[in-house]
């Protein structure tokens, strides 16, 4: 009989713990983008927002399988039957994005976390773990890709009407107390640091800004002012956002455990 | 859509036409359209629909508008005069043996 749940431990071995918050991120994105199948603003740009979904999907897949081993999990048990507590992803991601959002939370959602990942990717490459860095290097084209087609997006609405320019900003505003935890450096960083699996976090922030700072201008948009808030979805303490999003993507897991296609 | 739709959001983009080059080598060839504001946008979605199986390592796009076409009236006057020439093809000549695959 199959386990209907995965319980692991509160804390993971760091190692753990930094391939997680990684691929979580990725996972969650790409389960929010899937609300906007078949609801996409024109037909092009649904089959878009489902690709960007799909690669996110991927790179998901790739570190949970490789995390797993040492979890002695797969990917499917990690995906499907861990509780909101074991998530590690960004509490960025699992707030609302098309239902209770607007459509640019998703445009720049999705160039907050390609920039962020690519930027990750890039140094991943020269990991320690031949298997991340290989990961990696694919993952990378991806990103980049995204983080285009995301940027294109926030320029064409920021720089667009006074309507579409309104919204962006306030899609921004929205985002900003979020995105601090993208540089939130700790422990995990420190021990990933150590081990030559990854870089720190926090290591990533002067690349992220830059870029997001260029493309804001473009996009006549207003960088808002940093808050003392701090999201702590990589540490597993999640927003009230994720426990509905986890019952969507595990429900048919759960009904059927161990049901395979 | 309802009827009471503005005018202003059914307005729509432009269609362009896509072209895709399969191989190196090859020549771009016609695969389709889809609507986009602008070249840049008509270049990224094209990435989108139209190679997302592999289909080509390099895109055109073109404003459907700005392609000249022959008018299908004129499909008599234009092509059926070539129907009756068939020594225009070049199998008529003997191919020496050395030229292979010609």
């Amino acid at each position: 009989m199959p386990s209907s749940t995965c319980e692991l431990p509160l804390v993971l071995a760091p190692r753990a713990e930094y391939l997680l918050r990684i691929a979580d991120s990725a996972l969650i994105h790409a389960q929010r983008l899937c609300e906007w199948c078949g609801h996409g603003p024109v037909l092009e740009e649904d089959i878009a927002l489902s690709n960007v979904a799909l690669d996110l999907l991927g790179q998901a897949r790739a570190l949970l399988t490789h995390a797993g081993r040492e979890l002695d999990r797969d990917e499917d048990q990690l995906a499907f039957l861990r509780d909101e507590r074991g998530f590690r992803n960004l509490t960025l991601l699992e707030r609302p994005l098309r239902r209770g959002g607007d459509f640019a939370d998703t445009v720049l959602r999705n160039l907050l976390l390609a920039t962020w990942l690519g930027q990750l990717w890039r140094r991943l490459q020269r990991s320690a773990d031949a298997e991340v860095a290989a990961i990696a290097a694919k993952a990378v084209k991806e990103s980049r890709y995204h983080e285009q087609h995301a940027g294109e997006w926030v320029v064409r609405l920021g720089d667009g009407t006074a309507e579409s320019a309104a919204r962006m900003q306030a899609a921004l505003d929205r985002a900003w107390p979020d995105v601090a935890e993208m540089f939130e450096a700790d422990a995990v960083d420190a021990a990933a640091v150590a081990s030559g699996l990854g870089p720190s976090r926090a290591e990533l922030r002067d690349d992220c800004m830059a870029a997001w700072r260029g493309c804001f201008a473009e996009a006549l948009l207003k960088v808002p002012a940093d808050t003392a808030f701090r999201s702590t979805g990589t540490r597993g303490l999640h927003s009230e956002h994720l426990g509905p999003l986890l019952a969507e993507m595990q429900v048919l897991q759960r009904g059927f455990p161990g049901g395979v296609w | 859509m309802s009827e009471s739709t503005p005018a202003l959001t059914r307005a729509e983009w432009p269609l362009w036409e896509v072209f895709v080059r399969p191989r190196g080598g090859l020549d771009h060839k016609h695969c389709g359209s889809l609507h986009a504001a602008d070249a840049a946008m008509a270049l990224r979605l094209a990435r989108e629909v139209y190679t997302r199986r592999q289909e080509g390592v390099s895109l055109w796009v073109v404003r459907s508008d700005q392609i000249v076409a022959s008018d299908p009236a004129d499909h008599d006057m234009l092509f059926d005069p070539a129907a009756d020439k068939v020594y225009r093809h070049p199998t008529f000549f003997p191919l020496p043996d050395a030229v292979k695959h010609m």
